[in-house]
């Protein structure tokens, strides 16, 4: 098993996520993360997907998406060469002693603080899921009252666009 | 020009730009506003059925006899739930379909109004793809988008749902001159340097065998498969869908393999150094455990369908393409390979094939009590009324007998429910068939479990002139069921007692539709029983032939076993060991 970024274009139509989910879960695969919204494009949506799965399993996966009339194209990117970040929004306890600490761990990670009351800070916080685990785990020690996170979008490197690129698993 | 028309006549109009020229349906509330002009068209004709699944079913027994696109309609909520049934079986057996359904109008959705059902959500599983249409100006394209989608790549059902406020509503018409789906684009064509490998790889094969699956009857390639097959002198096996593909009296033909399979075709499996698989899945109630199915096989692979490449087996030469272009090239690129000769004998194989097709022919024992064998009765079916009827089945023994049993010569005479296992397929996909096929024979081979399910459809057949002719095997049980309580459940039959020698009484059920009904119990009396039904065509015929309940299929493997632990008989092992000496 190993995890796989898969970024899918679609046709903006009613019905297109329920399709892509719904394929999913009778195939019996697991959606890790999932991120939609629209693109350069009018009409066309990007979907980023992260699955962990096996090669195998990988290659159904692609195979079966690209049998949706309203997918147009597949890519997986990889992690060498493409960059993916997500979005976290931490609410902290932090009171008048404890929020000048805070504020030098938001400084550190290049964090932001998007609102403050008497006994607790929002932080927004964007990166690799590492890096957001890494700033969880230093803020824990102060409370940790909600966090919610987005799904991972991510984009190639380089010039190269996925238009550009070919499909993957699809054509033979 | 455009015209002025209703939503509902868009749709008319539509349908008989598409050709269509049955629909099978039921009117109700929701789409009762197509219902209006559909009256009026002179190239549709509407039949009445009386159950949407029967409707279904028809639609499918009708594509799957003329390889046309089959048309359905119901009304909104039951009427389409009704519908998910056949929409499903046409997904598993690739039957182009095109289902249309009333929705409640626009302002009504998601609010649970009567009769609402979310018929798009409910069938994204099991649709090729589908269309909510709440605008009567996408009537049109979605009409023609449904129509391609349904019969191009793999073949399978397309559902479009309309609001009836869509059907009410003022448009325009105009037949879209081309439709534009980036999103899809099957590959038909081979690519050359695959048909040149598998070439070389099928004359280089010591144990090749032909792995031939209904994709070959879908893509009308029964032709090439010959050529092919004469062309190499190799083994051919017919999966349960591709039944006819090939013609059962020709000498390569090794049979049907898979769980109730000729043990001569499944050992051809088992025992091949390489499979050509045309159009077929790897589906498991051919190939069992995979994980002992022909361990010792290099696999071809051509099929429509990418995703069924390597899904349930790896495969040394993929090719996606239409079978019938694939063939087309692989004929001539074999061809090359003979002429250079490049050849391989294959005496030796045939000595091993023909040994297990002599020592274990298909065959059934007797009842000794005198009682009537369900073999013998679709045996002497199948040899009086010929290999140019349509057959149709339901799910169960009787349908194992039926593929056994009857000589299959030509596609699309053999139809089932092989993927979903459909009970009550039968008489309305017969009724389909006939409707499709006037001319020719249509014989519903069906069990007393599947008839009862559907038999209503025998009014619809009575009504309009549709005489189908269906014979009745019935063993007055869930015959295939109770096999399984015979040999895994200490014959301890739970709830697969039908009563059905007693009630219903069949013939008078035949009587009461209208229909000639006949009971036949005895063997001395099966032939002139058949040969009186072959007589009556004004009415449809059904013969309650009332079978022995204790007989079974064989051979068989018992599911989760591999192949070569296939029963020829209860208790009868075959020696592959010897033959493989």
């Amino acid at each position: 098993m190993a995890r796989h970024t898969l970024s899918v274009l679609v046709q903006d139509q009613p019905g297109v996520l329920a399709r892509i989910a719904a394929l999913f879960s009778r195939r019996g695969y697991n959606i890790e993360s999932l991120a939609v919204g629209p693109t350069e494009t009018p009409e066309i949506s990007r979907m980023t997907i992260v699955v962990d799965v096996d090669e195998h399993s990988l290659e159904q996966i692609t195979k079966q998406l690209n049998k949706l009339i309203n997918v147009l194209k597949i890519v997986e990117l990889n992690d060498d060469t493409a960059v993916a970040r997500e979005l976290m929004l931490i609410k902290l306890r932090a009171d008048e002693g404890t929020r000048a600490s805070v504020l030098q761990l938001v400084e550190l990670f290049r964090a932001k603080v998007v609102d403050v009351s008497t006994d607790a800070i929002t932080i927004e916080a964007t990166g690799s899921r590492d890096k957001l685990d890494a700033l969880l785990e230093v803020l824990a020690p102060h409370g940790v009252k909600e966090i919610v996170q987005s799904g991972v979008v991510a984009l190639a490197r380089g010039s190269r666009s996925i238009a550009d690129r070919a499909l993957r698993g699809g054509d033979r | 020009m455009a015209e002025n028309v209703t939503g509902a006549e868009s749709l008319v109009r539509s349908l008989e730009h598409a050709d269509v020229d049955v629909v099978f349906g039921i009117p109700g509330g929701a789409i009762l506003p197509a219902y209006d002009p559909l009256m009026d068209s002179k190239s549709v004709r509407h039949i009445l059925v009386r159950h949407e699944q029967g409707a279904g079913h028809a639609a499918e027994g009708y594509a799957s006899a003329t390889g046309r696109v089959g048309v359905c309609m119901a009304t909104s909520g039951p009427g389409a739930t009704n519908l998910v049934t056949p929409i499903a079986d046409a997904h598993m057996d690739s039957v182009p379909l095109v289902a249309i359904t009333g929705q409640v109008s626009g302002p009504f959705i998601g609010t649970d109004a009567f009769q609402e059902a979310d018929i798009r959500g409910i069938t994204m599983p099991i649709t090729k793809h589908n269309y909510l249409v709440t605008n009567a100006d996408d009537i049109p394209r979605a009409i023609k988008e449904a129509f391609h989608l349904a019969s191009s790549g793999r073949p399978g059902p397309v559902l479009v749902d309309i609001t009836k406020d869509a059907l009410q509503a003022n448009t325009t018409f105009d037949w879209p001159a081309f439709i534009d789906m980036p999103g899809y684009k099957p590959t038909t064509k081979p690519h050359g340097r695959q048909i040149k490998e598998a070439a070389r790889m099928i004359v280089e094969a010591k144990r090749p065998v032909l792995y031939v699956g209904g994709g070959v009857i879908r893509a009308g390639a029964a032709k090439e498969l010959r050529a092919l097959a004469d062309l190499t002198g190799i083994p051919v096996v017919t999966t349960l869908m591709a039944r006819g593909a090939f013609p059962d009296s020709h000498p390569q033909h090794m049979g049907m393999p898979g769980m109730h399979g000729s043990v001569g075709a499944v050992g051809a499996l088992q025992k091949s150094d390489l499979l050509i698989t045309l159009g077929a899945r790897f589906d498991d109630r051919v190939t069992g455990k995979l994980s002992s199915f022909a361990t010792k096989a290099k696999v071809i692979h051509i099929d429509i369908d990418p995703a069924e490449i390597g899904k349930n087996r790896q495969v040394d030469i993929p090719i996606v393409a239409d079978v019938r272009e694939a063939l087309m090239q692989l004929v001539p690129a074999v061809t090359d390979e003979f002429d250079n000769n490049n050849r391989t004998d294959l005496t030796a194989w045939w000595q091993i094939l023909n040994g297990w097709r002599d020592t274990y022919p298909l065959g059934y024992d007797v009842p000794r009590d005198g009682s009537l064998s369900p073999q013998l009765v679709i045996q002497r079916l199948g040899q009086i009324v010929g290999p140019d009827a349509i057959y149709t089945s339901g799910v169960g023994q009787h349908q194992m007998w039926a593929a056994q049993f009857i000589g299959y010569e030509n596609p699309n005479t053999w139809l089932n429910s092989g993927g979903l296992g459909t009970m009550g397929y039968s008489v309305p996909a017969a009724m389909g068939a006939k409707v499709g096929c006037p001319d020719k024979t249509v014989w519903a081979i069906d069990g007393d479990g599947c008839f009862q399910m559907t038999n209503q459809e025998l009014a619809t057949c009575r009504i309009n002139d549709i005489p189908i002719k269906v014979a009745l095997i019935n063993n007055s049980s869930l015959g295939m069921v109770r096999q399984w309580q015979t040999l895994f459940y200490n014959e301890r039959y739970s709830n697969t007692d039908l009563h059905s020698h007693s009630f219903p009484d069949f013939v008078k059920l035949a009587d009461a539709y209208g229909c000639l009904g006949i009971r036949c119990d005895r063997p001395e009396d099966v032939d002139k029983t058949i040969e009186k039904a072959m007589e009556t065509n004004d009415v449809p015929v059904v013969v309650d032939f009332q079978v022995n309940r204790d007989a079974m299929v064989w051979p068989m493997v018992a599911a989760g076993m591999g192949n070569d632990d296939i029963k020829h008989a209860r208790d009868l092992a075959p020696k592959w060991e010897r033959e493989e000496a």
